[in-house]
């Protein structure tokens, strides 16, 4: 589904992701692992679009083409979501109708209709449900005032209205208490398909008892020096990074 | 790649053509370019104006001879030439109007053009519109429901002709002649405009709707509005506005007056999206409006008003809380881009004892526009408990615009509650990534974001204005994405 081929990256005269290689194949959970400033949010956002970083090399190409030339928006209609490590605050616009917003975007790039307004209000409620969240968020202005753990939640809501091919879950644990986070950890399994996929990018290895990970990888200094299974995230749980550098 | 940075904002901002940049060919009457008593008799004899009307006309003539234009507001551009101007503009009417059938198939076009589709809006809203195209109502609908209620909803000249005494009683009582050079100048040579009077104990069953739109070349408009909601009554005034595309200047300088008897209520609402000009700067309306409501014992008046368009905006609706328990409310956004200025805001004149106001003001800055916020809130000595709250917000758009703030406070009553808040915020980056991310277009994106940021005073207006009103919005805003 999602190959990333030698990818260099960085931001004005800094590299930093140095030659990344993954590929992620549907049904598949991957764990990106690695100590602060590695470069997992680079790398998300590189996939995603965020163009205040320029890829100097490589490639990342998903279902066999190349989308490096298109916007973070043509990707999102493909198929592509982050769940921000840092969600922003959108004053004045609701929950409800930034999804709804979304939801119609897509559709009206595949040539769909507008959804009805009906099945919309039905799929918020399920997904709310899901995601054991009070609906009185869904009409409060996009995480305005919202806590650290509500916004990751909102996230994984947004996931969930979206039906993403490919979702990166960049630090989503942080931030939230080990009951919400297992409510989390259950929404995303549920919403898993031998369809898509999940990069889940993490520092604990907490998370990632909840949500099983196929293949583990360690990212550190814009590389990823180690893969492996589970297991490799308990060895990091005990030993740190440094045996690894 | 399509990376959209400010920059690339700012330059496509600057590519924005005034989407309802078109005219219509009306035939029309046009009056010598010019201004004297002569030219001034004229347009009363045209209007077959009673002697009296003529005089009050002349007399305001004669002040605003003496009068300065001001320069205090925080706008710069080149003054009018009040000789240039021509100040009377009709289309010629064929024959009476019974029905829109009648109406120029022109107008109904650009009123399609618009999206105003009149035929709908008084199926589906039950709007009564009274249209004005330059300076002459061609249609006035809805009148047999409203002349069931007793309510008066003309144009004003015809009001001058039938309804003498209510007119003669009211204008010029709220905004005298005296008041300022541009309400001087409207006393002498407004054309048209509408007349309301809603009863004792009436509530208006419709929301009453008014459309104006400068239409001919070079013909400055002056529009006189006066409405009156008696005691106890109750009335919502709509009234919407887009221009041509213009090469010169053109001078939009109105006088709206309201009175607010005890106990009585209005909710006046204004979508203004006269031309703003090119992108260069050049051309756009001069929009210097005077507009002011009188509120007496227990009345209620509420301003609220989206702006977006005019090269040059001047307006300040402003409430005189002269009765006890009185309430002023003014809710406004205002969007400039390109080179458009904007000195905008309100005045609360607290007198009644426990009178209260609230203002929120919404300013959106682009391109290379400087946006003014100038409130005042005075409150007099004998105005015991008067309260207000006041909340300033701009939303900028790259780095060449400018939002300013100007709060003037008079209190002279020790009792006064006075609240003023004030934020500036950016369109972040941050924002527009994540919304594209979610698959929302960065041009979308800005609309979202405009309209959230305007909501509180979007909330306000009614909803099929509502509508209308966020589709302006997006307009002003649009061409943002190549
Ligand atoms: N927009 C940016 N401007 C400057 N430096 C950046 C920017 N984004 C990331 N970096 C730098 O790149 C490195 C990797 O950051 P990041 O991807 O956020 O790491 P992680 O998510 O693994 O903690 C860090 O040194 C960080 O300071
Ligand atoms: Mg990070």
């Amino acid at each position: 589904m999602l190959q990333i081929k030698n990818l260099h990256a960085g931001i004005e005269g800094k590299e930093i992701l140095r030659g990344i290689n993954l590929e992620i194949n549907p049904g598949e959970v991957h764990a990106i692992m690695g100590p602060n400033g590695s470069g997992k949010s680079t790398l998300s956002s590189v996939i995603a679009g965020n163009e205040t970083y320029k890829v100097t090399e490589g490639d990342v190409i998903l279902d066999g083409k190349s989308i490096l030339d298109l916007s973070p928006d043509q990707r999102a209609h493909k198929g592509i979501f982050l769940s921000f490590q840092y969600p922003v605050e959108i004053p004045g616009v609701t929950t409800t109708n930034f999804i709804k917003t979304a939801i119609n975007a897509k559709r009206k790039a595949l040539g769909l209709d507008d959804f009805p307004a009906k099945e919309m209000l039905k799929m918020i409620r399920e997904k709310a449900d899901l995601l054991e969240m009070d609906r009185k968020f869904l009409s409060r202005s996009l995480n305005e005032g919202f806590s650290g753990g509500e916004k990751k939640r909102n996230e994984i809501f947004q996931m969930a209205m979206l039906e993403p091919k490919l979702s990166i879950l960049d630090e989503t644990d942080s931030g939230l208490d080990i009951d919400a986070l297992k409510i989390v950890a259950n929404g995303v399994n549920k919403l898993k398909s031998k369809d898509n996929a999940t990069i889940v990018i993490t520092h604990y290895q907490r998370l990632l008892d909840y949500i099983v990970p196929d293949f583990v990888h360690v990212l550190y200094n814009g590389k990823i020096i180690k893969s492996g299974g589970k297991e490799l995230a308990f060895e990091l749980e005990e030993k740190g990074y440094d045996w690894l550098k | 790649m399509s990376k959209y940075t400010e920059d690339d904002l700012k330059k496509e901002l600057e590519d924005k053509e005034y989407e309802y940049g078109f005219y219509t060919d009306i035939e029309s009457d046009t009056l010598p370019k010019g201004l004297n008593e002569g030219i001034i008799r004229a347009i009363s004899k045209k209007k077959k104006e009673p002697e009296w009307m003529t005089e009050w006309r002349l007399e305001s003539f004669r002040i605003w001879q003496k009068m300065e234009e001001p320069d205090w507001a925080n706008v710069t551009y080149e003054k009018p030439d009040f000789q240039a101007i021509s100040y009377y503009s009709a289309p010629k009417p064929k024959k009476e109007l019974e029905s829109l059938d009648e109406v120029d198939p022109e107008l109904l076009k650009t009123f399609e053009k618009l999206g105003i589709s009149i035929d709908e809006q008084k199926k589906l809203t039950g709007v009564a519109m009274d249209i004005v195209v330059d300076s002459v109502s061609v249609k006035t609908t809805f009148q047999e429901t409203l002349k069931k209620h007793g309510i008066i909803f003309c144009p004003i000249s015809e009001a001058i002709q039938n309804h003498p005494d209510l007119v003669k009683k009211y204008i010029g009582s709220i905004v005298p002649k005296t008041d300022n050079f541009y309400a001087a100048l409207n006393s002498a040579v407004f054309t048209d405009g509408s007349f309301c009077y809603i009863p004792k104990g009436v509530k208006c069953p419709m929301e009453l709707s008014t459309y104006f739109r400068i239409n001919e070349g070079g013909t400055g408009q002056f529009e006189r509005t006066l409405l009156i909601a008696d005691e106890g009554a109750y009335v919502s005034y709509l009234e919407g506005c887009t221009a041509p595309q213009r090469d010169e200047n053109q001078l939009h300088a109105a006088v709206v007056e309201i009175i607010v008897h005890d106990n009585a209520e209005i909710k006046y609402s204004t979508v203004q999206n006269w031309y703003p000009g090119n992108k260069e700067g050049k051309g756009g309306v001069y929009n210097f409006v005077t507009k002011r409501a009188i509120a007496h014992k227990n009345a209620k008046i509420s301003w609220t008003q989206v702006e977006t368009g005019s090269a040059v905006t001047w307006k300040y609706p402003s409430c005189v809380l002269k009765g006890d328990n009185s309430v002023g409310e003014f809710y406004s956004i205002a969007v400039t881009n390109n080179f458009q200025q904007a000195d905008t805001g309100t005045k609360m004149i607290h007198i009644g004892k426990n009178s209260r106001s609230t203002i929120i003001s919404k300013g959106v800055s682009a391109g290379k526009s400087q946006n003014s916020y100038r409130g005042l809130v005075r409150v007099n000595s004998s105005a015991d408990n008067a309260r207000n709250f006041s909340q300033c917000d701009s939303l900028l758009m790259g780095d060449q615009c400018g939002a300013h703030t100007f709060p003037y406070i008079e209190a002279k009553n020790n009792s006064a509650q006075i609240e003023h808040e004030a934020t500036t915020s950016k369109i972040g980056e941050d924002q527009l990534f994540y919304c594209n991310q979610r698959g929302i277009d960065t041009e979308k994106a800005i609309a979202l974001i405009v309209n959230g940021f305007s909501k509180e005073v979007l909330n306000k207006l009614p909803m099929e204005f509502a509508v209308e009103a966020q589709k302006l919005l997006e307009i002003s805003l649009e061409g943002s994405v190549g």
